[in-house]
C-alpha cells in the first residue's frame, strides 16, 4: 500500500488518475482503517486530503448558506455554535456517530461515501437539501446528497473524483431540522432506523418540509410523498398519522437480528412523527 | 516495501520513526518508540484502550495510521505524570481501586483528561456520555466514575 497526503484537491485528482489497483481517500479513516485491518479492503493507493488547505475549515458565505470542508470531524460541528443553531439536526446526527474518539475523525463526507445504508448524518444532509462539490478529472461539479448513494456501500461518484465540501443552503429564519435514530442501547451502535425531518413555517403553518429515512432500504431515501402531507398543515394528528403513513410505505428494508422487516417499518413512522415535531418546536421556539 | 519517516512529537519529546504504511499510530507507538500505556483491545475503534490525543484532539489511536502524525503532537498515558509525581487522576484511580486488571486504564485516563482540560466541571452523566467509547470489562464503571468525580472536584478547588 502507497499513501500519499494530497497538497489541492486538484493534486488529489491527479494521485488517483497516476495510481494502479484499489484507491481509497482518507479523511477520518474511521470507516477505512477498521475496513483495512479486518481486510474487507486493503487499497494499494491511499491518498490523504486533511492536509489540503481549508479541507478543516467551516465556512458561513454571505448568503448565510455554509461550506463544510472535506475533512471537518463531528467534534469540530458540535463546537461550531452557529452552525449548530442553523442546522441542528445535522450537526446532531453527525454526533451520534461513534464515540468522543470516533467524534475526533469521522466527518460527513466519509459517512456519505462510505455508502451505509444506516449512515446517520446522511438522512440529515437530505433533509437539509445538501450538496456537495466534487472535483474530478473533468473539473469540478455540484451534486445533490441526494444523488450520491446508489446501493448498499455504493455511490455514483465517477473514478478519481473527490469530495471537497459538503454544502448546506442559507437557514431560514422559520426553519429548523431534527433528526432522530433508534438503536437498542444508549450510545455506540448501528442505526436500526433513522429518520431526519427539515421544516420552514409561515406563522404556525407548515410552508416547506423535506422528509428522509435511513436503514430501511438499500439507500438512504428521500420522502417527497411524506413531505407533501406536512405542507399547509399546523403538525396537527392528521398530518402526523399522513407522514407515518407515507413514510412506513417508503421502507423497503431488511430483515436481520436488529430488527424485523415489519418493525423497522413501524418504528420508521414512529420516529418521522417525533423528528417533525421537534423540528416543529425548534422552528416555533424562534419566533 | 517502501518505509515512510516520520517526524513527531510525543510527550513533548521531539520523535522520529520508519514506519510501513498500513502500521498505526497505536502499532509505531508500541512497537518503534516503546509506549506500551496505550493497549490494543478492539483495533476497531470500539473499545478505547489505544486512546490518545492527536493535536489535542481524543482519538483512537488504532484508527489512526503512523504516517499521519507527521508534523503532529501527540499525547499518551506515559506523558500525565511529571517524573515521579502522579497525576491528580492517576492517583485518585488508585485510592478508589477504579481498576483491575488495567487494560482500560490507560485509555480512561487520557480520555478523562481530556474531558477535564474541556470542562473542569462535568456532570456524571456527561463524564458516562463522553467515556461512552472506553470499554471496561472488570470494574463495572461505577468506581471510575468516582474516581473522576471526586478529581474533577479537588482539581476546581486547587485552582
Ligand atoms: C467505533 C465506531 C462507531 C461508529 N458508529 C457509527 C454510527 O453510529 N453511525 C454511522 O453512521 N457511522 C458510524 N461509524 C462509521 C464511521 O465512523 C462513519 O461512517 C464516518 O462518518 C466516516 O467518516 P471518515 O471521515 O472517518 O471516513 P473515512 O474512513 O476516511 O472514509 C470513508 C469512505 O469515504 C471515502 N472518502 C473519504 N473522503 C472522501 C472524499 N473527500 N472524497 C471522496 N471519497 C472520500 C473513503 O475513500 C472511504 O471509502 C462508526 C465507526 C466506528 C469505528
Ligand atoms: S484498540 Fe483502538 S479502540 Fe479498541
Ligand atoms: S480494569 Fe480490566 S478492563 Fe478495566
Amino acid at each position: 500500500m502507497q499513501y500519499h497526503t494530497a497538497t489541492s484537491y486538484e493534486n488529489a485528482v491527479e494521485l488517483a488518475e497516476a495510481a494502479q489497483g484499489t484507491i481509497r481517500f482518507l479523511a477520518g479513516g474511521t470507516d477505512v482503517l477498521v475496513q483495512l485491518r479486518a481486510e474487507i479492503v486493503t487499497p494499494d493507493v491511499l491518498i490523504d486530503i486533511k492536509q489540503i488547505p481549508g479541507a478543516a475549515d467551516i465556512q458561513c458565505l454571505a448568503d448565510g448558506s455554509w461550506q463544510i470542508g472535506a475533512a471537518v470531524s463531528g467534534a469540530q460541528l458540535d463546537e461550531h455554535g452557529t452552525l449548530k443553531a442553523n442546522w441542528p439536526g445535522v450537526v446532531e446526527a453527525m454526533n451520534l456517530i461513534g464515540s468522543t474518539q470516533v467524534q475526533g475523525r469521522a466527518t460527513l463526507t466519509g459517512n456519505l461515501c462510505n455508502g451505509s445504508p444506516a449512515a446517520d448524518s446522511v438522512p440529515a444532509m437530505l433533509a437539509a437539501n445538501a450538496s456537495v462539490t466534487i472535483i474530478g478529472p473533468d473539473g469540478q461539479r455540484q451534486v445533490p446528497v441526494k444523488d450520491i448513494p446508489s446501493g448498499p456501500g455504493k455511490t455514483t461518484l465517477k473514478s478519481g473524483e473527490v469530495i471537497a465540501s459538503v454544502n448546506l443552503p442559507a437557514q431560514s429564519a422559520s426553519g429548523a431540522d431534527a433528526y432522530l435514530r433508534f438503536i437498542p442501547r444508549t450510545e455506540m451502535d448501528i442505526a436500526v432506523v433513522g429518520c431526519a425531518v427539515s421544516l420552514e413555517l409561515d406563522g404556525p403553518k407548515i410552508a416547506k418540509a423535506r422528509v428522509a429515512i435511513g436503514a430501511v432500504a438499500p439507500t438512504v431515501r428521500l420522502v417527497e410523498s411524506a413531505a407533501e402531507g406536512l405542507i399547509g398543515s399546523t403538525l396537527d394528528d392528521a398530518a402526523l398519522a399522513a407522514l407515518a403513513s407515507a413514510v412506513r410505505d417508503a421502507c423497503d428494508p431488511i430483515n436481520d437480528k436488529r430488527g424485523t422487516i415489519e418493525y423497522r417499518t413501524h418504528v420508521a413512522g414512529v420516529l418521522a412523527q417525533r423528528a417533525a415535531k421537534i423540528a416543529y418546536q425548534r422552528a416555533r421556539s424562534k419566533s | 516495501m517502501s518505509k515512510i519517516h516520520v517526524s513527531t512529537t510525543v510527550n513533548g519529546d521531539e520523535v522520529e520513526f520508519l514506519c510501513d504504511p498500513r502500521e498505526t499510530l497505536l502499532d509505531c507507538l508500541r512497537d518503534k518508540l516503546n509506549l506500551t500505556g496505550a493497549k490494543e483491545g478492539c483495533g476497531t475503534g470500539d473499545c478505547g484502550a489505544c486512546s490518545v490525543t492527536l493535536d489535542d484532539r481524543l482519538v483512537c489511536s488504532c484508527l489512526v495510521l503512523g504516517a499521519e502524525a507527521e508534523g503532529k503532537t501527540v499525547s499518551t498515558v506515559e506523558g500525565m505524570a511529571e517524573g515521579e509525581s502522579l497525576h491528580p487522576l492517576q492517583q485518585k484511580f488508585i485510592e478508589y481501586a477504579a481498576l483491575q486488571c488495567g487494560i482500560c486504564t490507560p485509555g480512561i485516563l487520557v480520555a478523562t483528561k481530556a474531558l477535564l482540560d474541556k470542562n473542569p466541571d462535568p456532570t456524571e452523566s456527561e463524564v458516562r456520555y463522553w467515556l461512552a467509547g472506553n470499554l471496561c470489562r472488570c470494574t463495572g464503571y461505577d468506581k471510575i466514575i468516582r474516581a473522576i468525580m471526586d478529581t474533577a472536584a479537588d482539581l476546581r478547588e486547587a485552582s
